[in-house]
């Protein structure tokens, strides 16, 4: 670790402490964003850990945080709750394994079809379970977390994502990503187990969206299949991510905060148009910022260093070119 | 020259729905042999390169690399197991910069080689190459033949048993070419074994131990440049019954 | 029972072959992967609907408003938000992502659209909905005779693909967009159209389904799903693996449907997926790359 990453680690350590005292000044309307906008957060940022370098656009989202809250259904009242929230982990990851092992393989079209209705199927297989053998559709979830328990985890996982990635850039796994993310052909030529890389990078970020989906399962007190595999998750995860730039661990976070913010105040106010702001959104990235907002901010910055070193070294090319 | 077995290919075939695009291919290397493999446009030198290198499937035939069958084996245990190639139409890695494209090689290469000690490999690879001071340079920043030299440098950190070499010398200029035969001569001279596809004869003739001459699909001839080029079927399959 | 879950899916695999059939024609030909095709689909059902309740126009005649309507609007989507994508895309992958995002886009806007017109009720309308006495069993007329013009619409599909010139161009297109740029072929043109025809097949078939299910502004996500997956299972840019899988597809929901459950219709097509992931990735008719 050089100078500079000690300098991030303690101010992050400092600014997620700070964001920690939140629920002691308010408990009301600015806790229930804080919990949203960390939630979210969590979500994308485990989300590009896998996308973002691959360019496979996963709509598993909904999928791994509907299994996190039905983990919580079904062990909330008996087990401890680290024991529920493991068990939620290695369900998100059980189920990117299955997800992954069908499609890692073949090319990110069928990785984005499959995970496209992955979330509906599992739906309907809960229902279907619930119906006729389980008894009712929906249940209650008895469990005792507060607001401000539920948005201390959530700042903790959020915490522990930034920590993984940071871990993952650092490892050969990292160096691989990047690799199959710019050349697939070369990244096997040069040793790489590609699909094995890839389904691990999948199911830690399903493990990690489903821990998520657990910590805020509480907060609804009574949970049905289309509450919980909601496929609207997966699309504003993945707007989120793309907004703020997939590329760059902290980008997510750029994304989550803006479009949070505005997606509140437009189904608080416009219930129903938050279809249009979603497809707005979509279009928005595709034609003006295909990059996101880090992936834009890191252009801007290369330009001008790059115009900087130009300019210095143009001497330094005439006598090259001379010799 | 150590004279042992090195890589050995024994009926080999390749088709595709009706077309047989290599045909039962035998011949084998030696250690420290530089083997030139020739034939003209779409006699399937580089599907063959494919076969070996596990890109492609063979339909019948083996591939052995000091006794172990690499046949039907995915491209990345091939890679573990000391093989290492460039491609026809150079493929450098776009967002890494000339010495992270390089650590790839020795990271995932047979050695496994630790990023830490990647770098300093890359950096000596990078030095050999002659891109010594543009470690930091991206891909897009650099000329055609620096690209090339990048992906030699990614073949030669893996420290390979056997080098593949897909038309490596291909669309350099004249001076550039010179420099590039004079860099596998020095691979040569440190006794790296590379099975090259080429087209260019200066290079082949003073390059090249042996050639191997291919033509639709099937291999032609065997034997020293100067055999090979003055056989009358290579003549025939490059330029035409007149010529021959 | 054999026979009627056989001859209830044969209906009901017209539509959605019809559907599938405009998606394998929008990314085989066109190269865009349209992931808002369910709402082309649905976005049709309404307007069936709207016509055949207040302009008492019935779908069939409808279908030559619609069909048409279709084409132009998906020709100018394809012209001026597609485009630009296919023109900066490096490589087919860098599309497919890009394609992939933007439809998303337009899956959305025409959902709200939906929404904003119709809110979330389901809808359904009746129009030959008399009984049809067949080899013992009774169905619904309008089933029969949207299977009908759906297999008329596909063989005529079928004809000009391989009959015409235009239909040269557009298969020439889908095996090698270069190449047949070589031969004086417009591509960007030709994937236009394409890309249009695609459209309209689709909102054919919507038109078609709207006369016997019922439908609500939020269900194009399903439909999407079975397209895609009836294309994969096809083998992507051939109309011919487009139709077999359709039939195929709908016969796994039929009969899970008919012997199992109605709700797990959507586990029965997911089951088909997988198989086909598993052992011929390719598709049904297509041809394995290298």
């Amino acid at each position: 670790m050089n100078t500079r990453e000690v300098l991030i680690m303690a101010a992050s350590g400092l600014l997620l402490a700070g964001l920690a005292c939140l629920p002691l000044a308010d408990e009301g309307f600015w806790l229930t964003l804080g919990i949203s906008l960390a939630g979210y957060v969590a979500m994308s940022t485990a989300w590009a850990l896998f996308s973002g370098p691959t360019s496979y656009v996963s709509l598993a989202t909904a999928a791994f945080f509907g299994t996190g809250a039905y983990v919580v259904v079904n062990l909330g009242e008996t087990a401890p709750w680290p024991v529920v929230l493991v068990v939620a982990a290695v369900c998100g990851a059980l189920l990117a394994l299955l997800a992954g092992m069908a499609t890692l393989r073949l090319t990110g079209v069928h990785f984005v079809i499959f995970t496209f209705g992955l979330a509906e199927l599992i739906r309907q297989l809960v229902t279907w379970y619930q119906t006729n053998i389980g008894g009712a559709v929906g249940q209650y979830v008895f469990v005792d977390i507060s607001s401000a328990q539920i948005y201390w985890q959530l700042l903790a996982l959020c915490g522990l994502v930034f920590l993984a990635g940071w871990a993952i850039n650092r490892s050969r796994l990292g160096l691989a990503l990047r690799v199959i993310g710019d050349d697939e052909t070369v990244a096997a030529h040069s040793g790489i187990n590609t699909a094995r890389v890839k389904l691990l990078l999948f199911c830690i970020s399903g493990a990690f969206i489903a821990v998520v989906g657990a910590v805020l399962a509480p907060r609804w007190t009574y949970i049905e299949p289309s509450i919980a595999f909601n496929s609207m998750i997966s699309f504003q995860v993945v707007i989120m991510a793309l907004l703020g730039g997939s590329r760059r661990l902290w980008g997510p976070l750029v994304g989550v905060i803006p479009f949070t913010v505005l997606y509140e105040l437009i189904s608080g106010h416009f219930p129903n148009h938050t279809h249009l702001l979603l497809g707005t959104a979509f279009l928005l990235i595709v034609y003006f910022l295909p990059q996101g907002v880090a992936g834009r901010i890191e252009q801007l910055r290369l330009r001008r260093t790059h115009r900087e070193t130009h300019a210095a070294r143009s001497p330094a090319t005439l006598g090259e070119t001379a010799r | 020259m150590s004279n042992h077995l090195l890589l050995s290919i024994a009926g080999l075939t390749k088709v595709f729905g009706g077309l047989v695009a290599v045909n039962q291919i035998s011949f084998d290397i030696q250690a420290g042999e530089v083997v030139g493999l020739l034939g003209p446009n779409g006699s399937g030198k580089t599907t063959l390169m494919n076969l070996i290198s596990g890109a492609l499937r063979p339909t019948q035939g083996s591939v052995t690399l000091e006794g172990r069958r690499l046949t039907g084996l995915p491209p990345h245990r091939i890679a573990a197991t000391g093989v290492a190639r460039t491609f026809q139409l150079v493929r450098v890695l776009p967002s890494l910069s000339a010495l992270e494209n390089v650590m790839v090689g020795a990271v995932f290469g047979p050695d496994q080689v630790s990023p830490g000690a990647a770098r300093a490999v890359a950096r000596s690879v990078l030095e050999r190459v002659g891109l010594g001071g543009r470690e930091h340079l991206h891909p897009a920043e650099m000329t055609y033949i620096d690209q090339k030299r990048i992906e030699l440098a990614r073949a030669l950190a893996a420290d390979p048993r056997i080098l593949l070499l897909d038309e490596w010398l291909a669309g350099l200029n004249p001076t550039e070419l010179q420099t590039g035969i004079e860099l596998i001569r020095s691979l040569q001279a440190e006794g790296r074994t590379v099975l090259m596809v080429e087209h260019v004869m200066d290079a082949i003739r003073s390059l090249c131990d042996r050639c191997v001459v291919m033509s639709a699909g099937s291999k032609l001839a065997e034997g020293t440049p100067a055999e090979v080029l003055a056989n009358p079927d290579v003549i025939r399959a490059y330029l035409g019954d007149d010529h021959a | 029972m054999l026979f009627l879950i056989l001859f209830t899916s044969l209906l009901l695999g017209g539509a959605y072959a019809l559907m599938a059939m405009g998606l394998t024609l929008q990314y085989g030909v066109a190269r865009i992967m349209n992931l808002s095709i369910g709402e082309t689909l649905v976005g049709a059902a309404f307007a069936a609907f709207w016509l055949q309740t207040q302009a008492q126009v019935g779908p069939l005649w409808g279908l030559l408003v619609i069909t048409p309507a279709a084409f132009v609007l998906n020709w100018l989507i394809y012209r001026h938000l597609l485009t630009p994508l296919v023109r900066r895309a490096k490589n087919r992958g860098m599309l497919e992502v890009d394609s992939i995002l933007a439809t998303f886009g337009l899956l959305f806007i025409l959902q709200g659209v939906m929404l904003a017109l119709f809110g979330g009720n389901y809808y359904s309308y009746s129009y030959f909905s008399e009984p049809v006495e067949l080899f013992g069993h009774t169905f619904a007329l309008n089933r029969i005779v949207a299977f009908a013009v759906a297999a008329a619409v596909a063989l005529a599909l079928y004809l000009g693909l391989n009959r015409t010139r235009t239909g040269t161009a557009v298969r020439a297109v889908s095996v090698d967009p270069v190449a047949a740029g070589l031969v004086a072929i417009d591509v960007a043109r030709t994937s236009a159209l394409a890309f249009a025809i695609g459209g309209a097949l689709t909102a054919c078939g919507g038109a078609l389904l709207s006369m016997f299910l019922t439908f609500n502004a939020s269900m194009g996500v399903v439909f999407t799903t079975k397209a895609l997956i009836i294309v994969i299972m096809g083998g992507v840019g051939d109309p011919r693996g487009a139709v077999i899988a359709a039939l195929l597809l709908a016969l796994a929901e039929t009969t899970v449907a008919t012997l199992v459950d109605p709700g797990l219709t959507l586990a029965a097509t997911y089951g088909l997926f997988v198989l086909i992931l598993l052992f011929r990735p390719q598709g049904i008719m297509g041809r394995r790359t290298a």
